[in-house]
């Protein structure tokens, strides 16, 4: 017969020892955890580092008495070096070869997302991600090869004389295939995040797959998409080196796609490349435009995670 | 009775002609979709072909001085003493011995030696370069062009990538440019950012996933992180030229280790950059290798009386660390191809010594496809093109790296 074990401790005689169940304290495991703390706060130290350090230049670049506020936002000439200090002449090349990236890049990347997460079978899929990685992992100069010696003559061909050598538009052009694959990959997670039945239900009312998607799957995907196209205005903004090789050197106000212009990445580039004497205006007016592109692209991260946060529908 | 269609749907033949019509529209919208995917296989093999376009082709070069004022031996039967005794014979004894000191030059190899023939005393003048399509389908075309426009000229199919372009070091000169320097500068920047950004992305990661506590600090830490990812590298380019090539220029100049023919603009300086930049790409990939270890490994540890740290030094590093070291390995060849902050830290556009130590000058291989791709003669994009395919090589290479690791040690959990 089995004996049962609570009969068998009669309570009362079995003697418990006293064991102490507060956490006991130990040495090297408290180092090893502040030390952690300290490897997860120096990434908030290297934010503050950068708004510091652009800051502290950018500061001094605007103490000039030169500089104004109302000069700085309000003119369309960049030359610090003779007291001309309109940011815009920078700015608008930004936005332009920004809007013909996003141009690019969005309905494209958005088609590529719906055929992979909607469309596509497994064995579809394994041969398009990969050629959307590889994409994504070409070095930026190596696109800026690939505009200035490929699409800027084929460009040429199509324009004529109108356009010049360096232009924004192969710039802007390359830009949206260097930025295609986030949007895809940032869509298709956002849209495979939709919920089979959701579909299914769909379907079951009749829908054909292009309904079910763009009035289903579409409308309940959209803040991961809307994130998707604010990242890519971000990555756009920050962009160098396609810019640097291919939109041309020099600040110039136009919103002309077919002229040259210097972006406010390329002009750092180029301006840095130089041997440039610190503390000179050149060299804090690099910052003050950094500082400027910290914060545009910050603000557009911040913005897409409100978006994501705020917009996201939730399924049980 | 009520009617059917009181709702407006339709009936019938309307019905059915609708139906076709929804159909129709939603195969040309999968064809719309589809298209999307071919333009970028498009794209990506017309940047292929672009690069095997220009790094090979026929060259048409003339000789400033004829092989004949130097040797009667024609120029491909000459040996390696020959070599040896003409170099001595015509250089000028300053640029002899400024030769020898790099490198011995009986210790030099024969294809060494001729390319210093070519470059120093014959003197090679680079007339056209034709590209690879050119070249295949033109031949006839190019072959009469060169004898028209220079008679002198000699044409020759040239591939740009050779193994000496490989090992040679800079030159003002296309057709003795190498890129040994760049990739040396680019191991040496890749070194130091994995030591300082794999132990201190990994310990964010473990603090994040193993020890932080649900509250308004570590969720800052982690939007944080996200923030930092979405910088532009050009950012971490300007951080690194204030804080490492500035600020801390006594320690990256190495003024402080004795080292005193220098500034802040040294291959430390650029590789702590690079280890900032690649820091919360590491940190993201790593927090994800340890979320998919599965929590029961833990309660196990710990149920068996293991402290905090025997589980995630025993248990869950381990088990991570296949994740971990395909996440580290991708950031690590992103910041490979990057360009931007080398070129604001400070970048050395001309030199030819390799970097010895942390406090040297250097270059890197996207500097210098940045360099010669903006240069206007085509001879220096024929080099970018053979310097661009050196780097897609060597990243495809850490990329199948990472992926075949992963592949071999990652283990499934049911």
């Amino acid at each position: 017969m089995l004996e049962n074990p609570i009969q068998s401790k009669v309570i009362g005689k079995t003697q418990f020892r006293k064991f102490n169940l507060r956490k006991k304290f130990r040495l090297g495991e408290s180092i090893i955890q502040v030390s952690l703390l300290l490897t997860g706060f120096l990434s908030i130290v290297i934010t503050f580092l950068i708004v510091f350090e652009l800051g502290k230049e950018a500061l001094l670049f605007f103490q000039d008495p030169d500089v104004t506020f109302v000069k700085f936002f309000g003119t369309t000439k960049w030359q610090p070096g003779i007291g001309q200090y309109g940011i815009w002449a920078l700015v608008s090349a930004t936005l332009t070869t920004s809007l013909i990236a996003m141009l690019i890049s969005l309905p494209l990347g958005l088609a590529a997302a719906i055929y992979l997460s909607e469309y596509a079978s497994s064995k579809t899929r394994s041969f398009f991600k990969p050629v959307l990685e590889i994409l994504a992992g070409i070095p930026t100069v190596v696109y800026g090869y690939f505009a200035l010696l490929f699409v800027t003559p084929i460009l040429k061909n199509i324009f004529g004389e109108s356009i010049s050598v360096y232009n924004m538009l192969s710039a802007g052009l390359v830009m949206g295939i260097m930025i295609l694959p986030l949007i895809s990959s940032m869509s298709e997670d956002a849209m495979s995040s939709v919920p089979r039945s959701l579909r299914e239900a769909a379907y079951a009312l009749g829908a054909t797959r292009l309904e079910a998607t763009t009035q289903v799957v579409l409308p309940a995907a959209l803040s991961g998409i809307g994130a998707a196209f604010i990242i890519g205005i971000s990555r756009a903004v920050g962009e160098t080196m396609i810019v640097a090789v291919a939109a041309g050197a020099g600040p110039n106000f136009t919103f002309n796609p077919l002229q040259a212009a210097e972006t406010m990445t390329g002009h750092i580039a180029r301006i840095s490349g130089g041997d440039l004497s610190y503390n000179s205006i050149d060299y804090n007016s690099l910052f003050a435009i950094a500082l400027m592109l910290f914060l545009i692209t910050l603000g557009l991260n911040l913005f897409s995670q409100q978006v994501v946060s705020k917009f996201r529908e939730r399924y049980e | 009775m009520i009617p059917a269609n009181s709702k407006g749907y339709s009936q019938g033949e309307q019905f059915n002609s609708e139906l076709q019509q929804r159909y129709r529209s939603a195969t040309l919208w999968q064809s719309v979709f589809l298209s999307a995917l071919i333009i970028a296989i498009i794209a990506l093999m017309a940047l292929m072909y672009n690069v095997a376009d220009g790094a090979f082709g026929f060259v048409a070069y003339e000789y400033n001085n004829q092989p004949s004022e130097f040797t009667t031996t024609p120029i491909n039967e000459l040996t390696k003493p020959e070599l040896l005794e003409i170099l001595k014979l015509n250089l000028s004894s300053g640029a002899y011995n400024k030769l020898n000191n790099e490198k011995a030059m009986e210790s030099r190899s024969y294809s060494e030696l001729m390319n210093l023939f070519m470059e120093r005393l014959i003197k090679i003048d680079t007339k056209a370069v034709y590209s690879l399509t050119d070249s295949l389908l033109n031949k006839a075309e190019i072959t009469k062009e060169v004898k028209e426009k220079y008679p002198n000229a000699i044409l020759e199919f040239k591939s740009w990538l050779t193994p000496q372009f490989l090992i040679s070091p800079m030159s003002s000169r296309a057709e003795f440019a190498g890129v040994r320097t760049a990739i040396l500068g680019s191991l040496w920047l890749v070194a130091i950012a994995i030591l300082f950004a794999l132990p201190v992305g990994i310990g964010a990661a473990i603090y994040l996933e193993e020890y932080a506590p649900k509250n308004r600090i570590s969720s800052m830490i982690r939007t944080n992180i996200n923030n930092l990812a979405g910088v532009p590298s050009i950012v971490y380019g300007m951080l690194g030229l204030a804080l490492f090539v500035r600020w801390l220029e006594p320690f990256t100049s190495g003024a402080l280790f004795g080292v005193m023919d220098s500034n802040g603009r040294t291959v430390l300086s650029a590789g702590l950059t690079m280890g900032i930049l690649s820091l919360p790409l590491i940190i993201i990939n790593s927090q994800e290798a340890i979320k998919a270890v599965p929590d029961s490994l833990r309660q196990a540890a710990y149920g068996v009386g293991a402290s905090r740290w025997q589980v995630i030094w025993y248990h869950v590093l381990p088990n991570a660390l296949p994740g971990i070291l395909t996440g580290s390995i991708l950031a690590l060849s992103r910041a490979l191809g990057e360009t931007a902050p080398l070129i604001v830290v400070g970048a050395s556009t001309f030199i030819s010594i390799d970097p010895s130590s942390p406090f040297s000058k250097f270059t890197a291989l996207p500097i210098q496809i940045y360099q010669w791709t903006t240069r206007a003669q085509s001879e220096f994009h024929a080099i970018a093109a053979a310097a661009i395919i050196a780097l897609l090589v060597l990243l495809l290479t850490l990329n199948a790296t990472a992926i075949l690791l992963r592949n071999k040690l990652q283990r499934k959990w049911l």
